[in-house]
């Protein structure tokens, strides 16, 4: 018994090991694994030339003063003899031993009056123009040198043709050259596109990782009622707010048509809200308000709100308009004006989102709070009654929209498939989620959240940035921006990630405690919540900026921008000298921000 | 007046926490909650402020029923209902005078909360209770950076500044040792006599419960066992809630 199962051990053992070596053979196979390539002369002889520029990175040049010298030679050697000029002894000349030659002897070149210590190349200037390198010297302490120097094979010419000699000095202080200077800009160009990623990433991420915390989320319940009058509510408020948006945009277009009338707005306008806010105030402290005190409140609140934004579109306008007026004026520091425009740009561009999701949230939670009200207080079979009918609308509304979604991205454009169905299938969808649960049980509304955020962000996240500049580059076009976009989306998902998990683990007695005082979903996560989750949130953050400044460097091979493009290029045009300057220029630069980083993280965290 | 009906709490798990628990406590009272470890204190007391669900019954409050308020409206009862933790539960990177002016959070503007600008009414209540218990010197000290009978004392003017007509105090003194413990107990003794607020307290050692409790009930698996004045807990009684094995200590 004992040993018939060590007897099936041992086979087992055997057949796991076989098994392995298959593995690994079938590996090798694959990968194309071939070591007789590494030793063959050839690659050697390749590799090694590689190396060599690799390690004379093309960063420092001097200004050379050159010496030319010349003597002409004849070959072959004429027939006839030949006639030997006059040199002129008193300037830099070139001798030869012979005055002609047949090709491939060896002639003996001797230079005189050359600036001692310069060196350079020795030319064969054929009869057509060209010019064959012979050889190298270098000039001795006395002004002269002296090479063997081998003759090209050449069709033969009666006339003479020369030999000649470029003695180089280096004169003046060292410079860059070309390439460490273009090096240097690109660099730049690295460093703040990943600074740029990591800030846009980690200002998303923070509201984020709250929504994917499991902890936060799964207390978030509302009834039916009120989770079906927010998913109507929401989109409701979005389309207000983007129609209100549009509606001011005219007005402060033809306000920003004259400047004078821009400048004076913007000085009336805050002022008028001002106004308007210190004669509602008493009307806010009210406990029971009445019908028209709430009109009037909800009217101001909407003067305040559109005068708010057409004080930010004016804004936007003339820090466009500015900027860009101050981008010539300002000569090197041009950038500034030019940053003032984007300014303005960023802000007319994210003006109609924000204030659509402010309409949102604005239209949004009044209805919650009413269908929350409508379930706490009505009997039970009056609210099942309104759930079946609001859930139906929410439903069929929910579908549709992502009908229009699925529309949007296979062009099916049929309004029978895209429309019809998808509400009919979501009014029936939520007529049966309303039939089957008690009117009053409370939905997971956080946990639904909660689901859909984290979904998203790991589908995000598994998308290396590489591929995601791909996309960018095709819309915003190849360059640094594109490679910010999509580093600052990889950061927006891998950040909320690792925040939210902190979130989630944070200790909960101080959370329950603050509960218990009565203050409000906000307020707790204020209290409670951010002063545990601070110094985890600086430490991931720092490690994603080393991330970013590593990816930042590699981004431009796939059209990003930053260093990585020029990278490419001089690897692709066989420039290894250059591409060893930009390797040697991200190997500091990463090494540098990975020392800042850690010595900022040893006092911070 | 605080009526507690029919309270039964099952857990996720199928825990049943709490067994059908009736009695009720007069403004103004200091009611002792004793019982084992895992007896249903800590339950009873949350589903008081609704920190745990209940499962069934009700709690009235002054004629309101907790069980059945909506969410604004028990925020608005929890901030009259002061809460104390064994292990004080503070927020501990915080400092001590932003712990304590969270009690104050149930009452001021959101918005204005949120970047911690209290109104000077509120900051010098927070003073004042601190003074009370003797913590002023640490105000703007981190709050980690306290003993635990210090953390314990902010807790309480935490509790203290919600201005509370109620305090539910879970087992306050159990991380402390006895001198502390008393100290403690007499702050809270204070909030009761001076103040007026009723007290909730759950403890562990009975001479405490003779020491401050106007009355005490007592859990058993989740079942009420006992309510009446502390000095009615004979030998019999004693066996009755703790077990047939345990002996009096003390
Ligand atoms: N969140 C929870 N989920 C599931 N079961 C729980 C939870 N909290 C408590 N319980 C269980 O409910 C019962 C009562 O627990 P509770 O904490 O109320 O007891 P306690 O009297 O406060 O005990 P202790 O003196 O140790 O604090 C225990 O059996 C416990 O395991
Ligand atoms: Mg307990």
């Amino acid at each position: 018994m004992k040993k018939q199962r060590s007897l099936f051990k041992s086979i087992g053992l055997g057949l796991g090991i076989l098994l392995v070596l298959v593995v690994y053979a079938y590996g090798f196979q694959v990968t194309q694994v071939d070591f007789a390539e590494t030793s063959s002369e050839v690659r050697l002889t390749q590799l090694s030339r590689i190396l060599r520029a690799l390690a004379h990175p093309d960063i420092i040049e001097f200004e050379q003063e050159e010496t030319i010298a010349k003597t002409p030679i004849y070959l072959p050697c004429p027939e006839g003899g030949l006639e030997l000029p006059e040199v002129d002894t008193s300037e830099p000349y070139l001798v030869t031993d012979v005055a002609c030659a047949e090709s491939k002897e060896n002639v003996i070149v001797e230079g005189y009056h050359l600036p001692s210590g310069s060196k350079g190349p020795i030319h064969f200037l054929t009869a057509s123009g060209a010019n064959l390198q012979l050889g190298n010297f270098v000039v001795a302490g006395d002004g002269t040198f002296r090479e063997s120097v081998r003759m090209p094979t050449r069709q033969p010419v009666a006339e003479a043709q020369y030999i000649r000699a470029t003695a180089r000095v280096p004169v003046g202080a060292p410079m860059l050259t070309d390439t460490a200077i273009v090096t240097w800009d690109k660099i730049v160009e690295t460093v703040f596109l990943a600074l740029l990623a990591t800030t846009f990433g980690t200002l998303l991420a923070i509201p984020i990782s709250f929504l994917a915390a499991r902890n936060l989320m799964s207390e978030i319940k509302y009834s039916l009622t009120s989770v079906a009058l927010t998913i109507l509510g929401w989109p409701l408020g979005i389309g207000l707010g983007l129609l209100l948006t549009r509606w001011l945009a005219m007005l402060s277009e033809k306000l920003s048509a004259n400047s004078l009338l821009t400048a004076v707005s913007m000085v009336i306008i805050p002022l008028l809200a001002y106004a308007l806010f210190r004669w509602i105030l008493p009307l806010l402290g009210q406990k029971q308000p009445g019908v028209f005190v709430r009109i009037s409140r909800l009217f101001v609140y909407l003067l305040i709100a559109a005068s708010g934004i057409i004080f930010l579109q004016l804004l936007a306008q003339s820090a466009l308009t500015v900027g860009q007026a101050l981008i010539e004026p300002l000569g090197p520091l041009g950038f500034l004006g030019g940053f003032i425009a984007q300014l303005g740009d960023v802000l007319n561009i994210s003006l109609p989102v924000v204030v659509a999701l402010a309409g949102g949230a604005v239209v949004g939670s009044p209805m919650s709070a009413l269908g929350q009200r409508i379930s706490d207080r009505y009997a039970a079979r009056f609210v099942k009654i309104i759930n079946i009918v609001l859930s139906a609308a929410a439903g069929a509304l929910l579908f549709i929209l992502i009908g229009a979604a699925i529309n949007w991205f296979y062009q099916i454009n049929d309004l029978y498939k895209v429309l019809l169905i998808p509400g009919g299938v979501g009014a029936l969808l939520g007529i049966l989620l309303a039939v089957r649960t008690d009117p009053k049980d409370l939905m997971p509304l956080g946990s639904t959240i909660y689901m859909i955020t984290r979904t998203i962000l790991n589908a995000i996240r598994s998308v290396e940035p590489l591929i995601m500049v791909i996309v960018f580059a095709v819309w915003v076009g190849i360059g640094p921006f594109a490679g910010v976009l999509a580093l600052g989306l990889h950061t927006i998902a891998a950040l909320a990630k690792l925040y939210s998990e902190q979130v989630e683990s944070i200790m909960p007695g101080p959370l329950e405690a603050v509960q218990a005082t009565g203050a409000n979903r906000l307020q707790t996560i204020v209290f409670a919540v951010v002063p545990q989750i601070v110094p985890p949130y600086i430490s991931f953050t720092m490690y994603r900026w080393d991330i970013n400044v590593r990816m930042s460097t590699i981004i431009g091979f796939a059209g990003g921008g930053g260093i990585g493009f020029l990278l490419m290029q001089n690897i692709n045009l066989l420039n290894y000298r250059a591409a060893s300057t930009q390797m040697l220029a991200i190997a500091v630069v990463v090494a540098s921000m990975d020392y800042i980083s850690s010595s900022l993280r040893k006092r911070l965290v | 007046m605080l009526e507690v009906r029919n309270l039964t709490k099952i857990y996720d798990g199928g825990v049943l926490a709490l067994d059908n628990v009736s009695f009720s406590v007069e403004q103004g009272e200091f009611l002792a909650v004793i019982g084992l470890s895992g007896s249903g204190k800590s339950t009873l007391l949350r589903c008081i402020n609704r920190l745990v669900e209940p499962t069934e019954g009700q709690i009235l409050w002054n004629g309101v029923d907790i069980t059945a308020a909506s969410q604004d409206e028990l925020l608005r009862i929890r901030r009259k209902i002061g809460m104390v933790f064994q292990h004080f539960n503070l927020v501990t990177r915080s400092k001590v005078i932003t712990n304590v002016l969270a009690g104050r959070l149930g009452y001021v503007n959101t918005g204005r909360s949120m970047v911690n600008r209290f109104p000077k009414s509120d900051i010098d209540m927070a003073l004042k209770q601190m003074d009370r218990v003797d913590i002023t010197d640490q105000a703007y000290k981190r709050a980690d950076e306290l003993s635990g009978g210090q953390q314990q004392r902010v807790g309480i003017a935490r509790a203290m500044v919600q201005e509370p007509e109620m305090i539910l105090a879970d087992e306050p003194v159990a991380s402390l040792d006895p001198v502390l413990a008393h100290s403690i107990m007499q702050h809270l003794d204070q909030i009761n006599k001076e103040d007026g607020a009723t007290v909730l307290c759950s403890l562990h050692f009975l001479d405490l419960v003779h020491q401050y409790a106007d009355r005490a009930i007592a859990l058993n698996d989740g079942l009420l066992m006992f309510d009446g004045a502390p000095e009615a807990i004979d030998d019999e009684k004693f066996k009755e809630i703790y077990g047939k094995e345990a002996e009096r200590v003390g």
